[in-house]
């Protein structure tokens, strides 16, 4: 009976394992399969083929886009890094005047709903002349709120010896922060670092608004853009190749370090 | 000296921040309300038209409809996405082999662009080729309008939703699982207790915490539903998918009614204020 039962409780769960992973599988066997084999849904093609992935470069432009979307979001990453941690350290290791307010402020910021600056946001980027420039995909996300205040918690763990040892051998704050802290932080930074990186590489909505430029659109605007503008025809073996290019680089970067992605998403759901 | 310089370095420290604030988020909240009296193509100069942004959305069917839209969205998607998420972490929350990949695998979605996950179902849903189609018929059933049914496709889409988030609340779900002291269970077991039993009278009780948190994150994700849509159904069948995000969207940069479209964007904002906080309280009121 018991042997039974954990024979279900396999099955059930190869069963989850296949739903979700077949689907990946499928798309990468496919966008590598002939023409006339994609819509096949063999498990192997007959032969592999680079076509769907040569007509891709040929129509579109992705490798700029590739590019793009490593500048945007590692910009962005390192922006919320280093502002997150300023704001973070100062708010839980300093002592000044309307803390607690900005504390509360960011709070507040965090249960706003994104709906109701968006309009208003765009109109800011065509005023600011933003409007096709990487400054209106970057510099809106440099702060954020839940790094503020993981940051902050984090940092109040830390040892207030240390940093008063540090400041009695002379150092400056912002010293304090990146030489001191920072080494002292990892699971906090390597935390902010995925989930910030993550959500700029698969961020959609706000680059379909700001970009209309070929030439500046990240991945994920591109292949969105691919796909719905019947630019694809009916190549579904060129769509495929296209969110392969989108997906891969980050499936490549989970299976080294699925543990850091579990946590690190986990962590922050359980924050908000 | 260095007393002073100690005063202002919180502030430069801030700075930043507060700028940002100011920037993108104190002044377009003001100037989004100042917006909703006026009509405005960014072109031309602004329009003031008193509360006719108001009056028109409440004459405005398909706003109401891409709000019940997402209602029903929710409606599906939430207990969907429990049940699974539960089920599944349930399971995988025994002495078992392989647990880190299987968890691994079913988080797999998560992390992949929402863009790609659309691509990939409407593939799958596709009418003739798709997957689910073809299996359909090689059991002897009838082919399913999963995107072109106006009944289905929104259906079809929460579907999706679940199988691409459902991997982050396994986790949580796990974390929450596995607070349970397995003494409860021990003295469940010597009084004889059901396995479906000891579900519902321990296991459940003890992660509501974790339940609500799983539905107020679902929630606002559901709220911010738009790419699935934009990208499989344009809002089709018969405005029978256009979630409210994509429908300000489609008012404001296809149509550039910024002063409408930020009417529209506060009026949901109220909602989902509204619907989160009756969350609360039910979940208040339940504990």
């Amino acid at each position: 009976m018991k042997l039974f039962k954990r024979a279900l409780f396999y099955l059930l769960l190869t069963i989850g394992a296949i739903a979700f992973i077949y689907p990946f599988y499928w798309m990468i066997t496919a966008s590598l399969a002939p023409e006339n084999e994609i819509s096949n849904l063999a498990l192997f093609p007959s032969s592999v083929s680079l076509n769907s992935y040569s007509q891709m470069v040929d129509k579109i432009p992705i490798g700029r886009a590739l590019l793009n979307s490593i500048f945007v979001a590692s910009s962005i990453t390192l922006g919320v890094l280093v502002f997150g941690s300023m704001v973070g350290y100062a708010l839980s290791r300093l002592e000044f005047k309307g803390r607690n307010l900005i504390f509360y402020v960011i709070i507040f910021t965090m249960t706003l709903p994104f709906q109701i600056t968006l309009i208003p946001n765009y109109i800011i980027m065509v005023k600011l002349g933003w409007v096709d420039t990487y400054l209106a995909l970057i510099v809106p996300y440099l702060m954020n709120a839940l790094a503020i205040i993981m940051f902050r918690q984090y940092f109040q763990s830390i040892p207030k010896d240390l940093i008063d040892a540090a400041r009695i051998d002379g150092c400056g704050e912002l010293r304090i922060i990146f030489t001191i802290l920072w080494p002292n932080s990892l699971p906090a930074i390597v935390t902010i670092g995925i989930i910030t990186f993550m959500a700029s590489w698969n961020e959609v909505l706000w680059p379909l608004i700001v970009i209309r430029d070929e030439s500046l659109m990240t991945m994920p605007q591109l292949v969105t853009l691919f796909s719905v503008g019947g630019r694809a025809e009916s190549q579904l073996g060129v769509k495929l190749a296209s969110a392969v290019m989108l997906a891969l680089p980050i499936i490549i970067t989970y299976m080294f370090f699925q543990k850091y992605f579990i946590q690190s998403m986990a962590s922050t759901g359980l924050k908000e | 000296m260095k007393n002073t310089k100690n005063k202002i370095l919180p502030y430069l420290l801030v700075s930043p921040y507060l700028l940002h604030f100011v920037l993108f988020i104190a002044f377009p909240v003001i100037f989004s309300i100042v917006l909703t009296f006026h009509k405005w193509n960014i072109i031309s100069p602004m329009e003031f038209v008193g509360v006719n942004n108001y009056v028109r959305l409440f004459n405005d069917k398909t706003f109401f409809i891409s709000i019940i839209n997402t209602l029903v969205f929710l409606v599906i998607h939430i207990p969907l996405q429990i049940i699974v998420a539960l089920f599944l972490a349930e399971i995988l929350n025994q002495k078992l082999k392989f647990q880190g990949f299987f968890r691994a695998a079913f988080f797999l979605p998560v992390i992949v662009s929402g863009v790609v996950v659309t691509i990939l179902w409407q593939q799958m849903y596709g009418f003739d080729t798709g997957l689910l189609n073809r299996m359909l018929v090689s059991i002897g059933l009838g082919k399913i309008g999963w995107l072109t049914d106006p009944d289905v496709a929104m259906v079809s889409i929460a579907v999706m939703a679940t199988w691409k988030n459902v991997g982050l609340y396994v986790v949580l779900f796990l974390v929450g699982l596995q607070t349970v002291p397995v003494h409860y269970y021990e003295a469940a077991d010597i009084e004889g207790a059901t396995r479906s039993q000891k579900f519902f009278k321990i296991t459940l009780p003890m992660i509501n915490p974790t339940i609500f948190m799983v539905v107020i994150l679902s929630t606002i994700g559901g709220f911010s539903l738009f790419i699935e849509p934009y990208i499989m159904t344009g809002g089709g069948p018969l405005n029978s998918t256009i979630s409210a995000v994509l429908y300000i969207y489609k008012q404001g940069f296809f149509y550039y009614h910024m002063g409408y479209a930020a009417t529209l964007g506060i009026f949901f904002a109220l909602i989902i204020f509204a619907v989160v906080i009756i969350q609360k309280k039910f979940v208040e009121v339940k504990n």
